[in-house]
């Protein structure tokens, strides 16, 4: 198998240079997924990056990004193959005088098969990301037609047999924890948690997303968001957030960030009532 | 020791501390090791950490076992790097080493993983920590090094240089507290860590490694709760909250199919020529109880009591009706405190104001359950669950049991949650086998056990 990275470090610094700011933990897994083949599972809270990693991943090797997107009710037919019934329906219209034998042969090929984004990705030469994005919305089910692929990259269709993997891809998934996943799929994956980062991170961050920051500023921003954190919220900020509020701040044209400013950009971060309340009370904030 | 029995003697170690490490995940990270260069200490302990540790509340223990297994330095093979216009650290004033801590603490040391921080770490201990005990035997504490350099203290002059003048109390202020507050607990942090390493290099690692590592925050006793377990418990309160309602709406649909939907088997049928091949069937409608939670607000369970209350309003959704009562030794109700979108931390410090609870501050469950049937007796019917908070300790007053068999033979379901060990029941003045034996009793000792008996209620 062809190698993705060589080194933690060299993980860390080519995700760098896609501006997606890892730390050792980040690197470490991102490395050791590609070296001993697992795939990795990406957890934490909305908004710290998940999905973006995977990204960052495919751009930074130069490998195609294949998305699968769950969602309550995905099935088989949406994650994995479906054979296209009614370029069937016509073959075997088409076929006249044939006998059933021949017919039943030719309209279980390739050519009736619909990929869907699994056996895309499993089936694709060229170096792959297969991103699965929010595993924990799907069905339990979904996770237990996930084990063949994420053990063995391959997939077993009755009429043509078991395709195996020509090149395995890299696979990513992605949780929110809004339910527990599976211990069998947890055990066959590497497990990376991510979390808010520290206030350094953050400040390269919001420095290397939005072009034009003062580092000051930044600075100030990601120390603020950090204090925010710790207060008891209900939803807490996520990178994201920071981020668009370090944009909010530019195209205001601020270069500091006092209290009234704070106080009036506050939902930008804080999108609960009760949260908002609660920060213009800890932080003396001028109420509006 | 060789490699191999480390990482062995490591893995036993993680399960020992109740992490469940497979077999599988054991090679895992063997074959990690393999790969990775062994002599970069963070990148061995992510190795580790993403093949062996798949659950976030696992990490610290994890962390805490790492340092000793994997310890950054060993004091046979310390070497002093010493800078020239540092003091040196052996022989300085304590006044000096403070304002070297100071100057670290300012600089954000701990959080950039400064060399010259863990120096001055080992250091500290190295000259405070140590403690005879006995002929050639010593004993390392972390509380005597605190104690000396006082960390705490040096909060206001590090204000002063942060601050530079601006105004006292804002914003600015609040910001720099928390970055400073956070500096000192990582200094305090890395202090008993090394303390740790010490203890485990003279008494070896088992012996330390049992008593060190904390359960994880599902796992941390109600009534045994520290305040900063209880602002992490807190902080559990909404994710437990969500993860509980998924589950719950998972169970409904997946449970059984209700009456025949007509009109839809009938259009159904439509492509069969009009013939009802498939039926189609009306989804069950979902069973909400009502919900009226009786609970204890005396000291001794207050932890518990607020906890359970904050998840059943963060789960208002999965009930028809939640309402609420507190009682030490009278009762009142506190529906009011826990309107929608209103702050938790508030709400709580307001029912301990305002409410009329208390006539002598000691529990009464008794005289509780009386007034309760008295005043509010109309709020349980037959479609109401009962839910009792406390630990049954009704300090040898009548415990009312008559009224009780009557309240909980109203409501349809009636339950109560005990947040003693089953083995402290019925010690002293607890009368909880007695109240057992008119509503249905549980044991409810951790985060855990209330998550899985809330999924067992809805």
């Amino acid at each position: 198998m062809t190698s993705w990275f060589t080194s933690p470090a060299d993980a860390g610094e080519r995700l760098a240079s896609v501006d997606y700011l890892a730390d050792d933990g980040i690197a470490t897994s991102v490395f050791l997924a590609a070296a001993l083949g697992k795939p990795l599972l990406a957890e934490g809270p909305a908004g710290v990056g998940k999905t973006q990693l995977a990204k960052a991943i495919a751009e930074s090797t130069g490998a195609e990004l294949i998305r699968l997107q769950c969602y309550e009710g995905l099935d088989e037919a949406r994650a994995l193959y479906e054979w296209n019934y009614k370029k069937q329906l016509l073959r075997i219209q088409a076929s006249g005088e044939q006998a059933w034998e021949e017919t039943h042969d030719d309209i279980f090929s390739e050519e009736f098969l619909l990929e869907r984004p699994l056996l895309k990705a499993i089936r694709r030469t060229g170096p792959t990301v297969l991103l699965i994005d929010e595993t924990d919305k799907a069905d339990v089910e979904v996770e237990g037609l996930l084990l063949e692929i994420l053990s063995d990259y391959q997939v077993t269709i009755p009429e043509l047999g078991t395709i195996v993997a020509t090149r395995k891809p890299y696979v990513v998934l992605t949780s929110n924890a809004t339910r527990e996943l599976s211990e069998a799929l947890k055990r066959r994956c590497l497990y990376l948690h991510l979390d808010y980062p520290s206030p350094e991170r953050e400040r390269d961050i919001v420095v290397a997303q939005v072009p034009g920051i003062e580092a000051s500023l930044a600075e100030q921003l990601a120390r603020t968001v950090a204090t925010l954190r710790a207060l008891e919220l209900k939803k807490s900020p996520s990178i994201a957030e920071t981020i668009d509020w370090a944009h909010t701040l530019l195209a205001l044209g601020r270069t500091d960030l006092d209290e009234s400013t704070t106080a009036r950009t506050l939902g930008v971060v804080l999108k609960h009532a009760s949260d908002q309340a609660r920060a213009i009370k800890e932080l003396g904030l001028p109420a509006r | 020791m060789s490699l191999v029995d480390r990482h062995v003697g490591f893995v036993h170690a993680l399960r020992r501390a109740g992490l469940p490490v497979s077999l599988a995940e054991g090679l895992d990270a063997a074959r990690a090791l393999e790969v990775i260069d062994l002599t970069e200490r963070e990148t061995l302990r992510e190795a580790y950490a993403a093949t062996l540790v798949k659950r976030p509340t696992h990490r610290p223990g994890f962390d805490t076992l790492f340092d000793l297994w994997f310890p950054p330095v060993t004091s046979a093979l310390r070497t002093t790097v010493s800078d020239g216009d540092q003091p040196d650290l052996e022989q300085a004033e304590v006044s000096q080493l403070r304002d070297r801590l100071a100057e670290l603490l300012l600089d954000d040391a701990a959080a950039m993983r400064d060399p010259a921080f863990g120096e001055f770490v080992r250091a500290m201990v190295e000259r405070f920590g140590r403690q005879p005990a006995g002929p050639g035997r010593q004993n390392w504490f972390s509380y005597s090094v605190l104690r000396a350099l006082s960390p705490g203290t040096l909060m206001a002059r590090m204000l002063n240089d942060v601050l530079l003048g601006q105004q006292r109390g804002g914003l600015a202020e609040k910001v720099a507290r928390r970055r400073l507050a956070d500096n000192i607990a990582g200094f305090e942090n890395a202090v008993a860590s090394d303390v740790r390493r010490r203890i485990a290099e003279d008494s070896g690692i088992e012996k330390i490694a049992r008593s060190t590592v904390k359960p994880p925050v599902d796992q941390i006793d109600f009534l045994r709760v520290t305040k900063a377990d209880l602002a992490k418990l807190r902080r559990e309160v909404h994710p437990l909250a969500r993860r509980l309602a998924t589950r719950l709406t998972i169970r409904h649909r997946l449970g059984h199919r209700g009456r025949l939907d007509f009109r839809r088997t009938v259009r159904a049928s439509l492509s069969t020529g009009g013939v009802p091949i498939v039926t189609r069937m009306k989804p069950r409608r979902p069973h909400k109880p009502e919900l009226v939670v009786l609970c204890d607000a005396s000291d001794s369970v207050s932890t518990f009591s607020h906890f359970t209350l904050l998840l059943t309003y963060a789960l208002r959704e999965q009930f028809t009706k939640v309402r609420a009562f507190a009682f030490v030794d009278t009762v009142d109700e506190i529906t009011r405190f826990f309107a929608p979108g209103i702050d938790v931390v508030e709400a709580i410090s307001r029912m301990t104001e305002e409410a009329d609870i208390s006539r002598f501050g000691r529990s009464d469950y008794g005289h509780s359950f009386e007034r309760f049937a008295e005043k509010y007796g109309d709020a349980i019917g037959p479609k109401t669950s009962l839910l009792i908070l406390g630990d049954a300790r009704s300090n040898y007053q009548r415990p009312a049991l008559a009224t009780l068999k009557r309240l909980a033979g109203e409501a349809r379901h009636a339950y109560w949650l005990n947040p003693e060990p089953l083995a402290q029941w019925d010690t002293g003045d607890s009368v909880a086998t007695p109240y057992g034996g008119v509503i249905e009793m549980h044991e409810c000792r951790n985060v855990a056990q209330l998550a899985a008996f809330i999924e067992n209620l809805a």
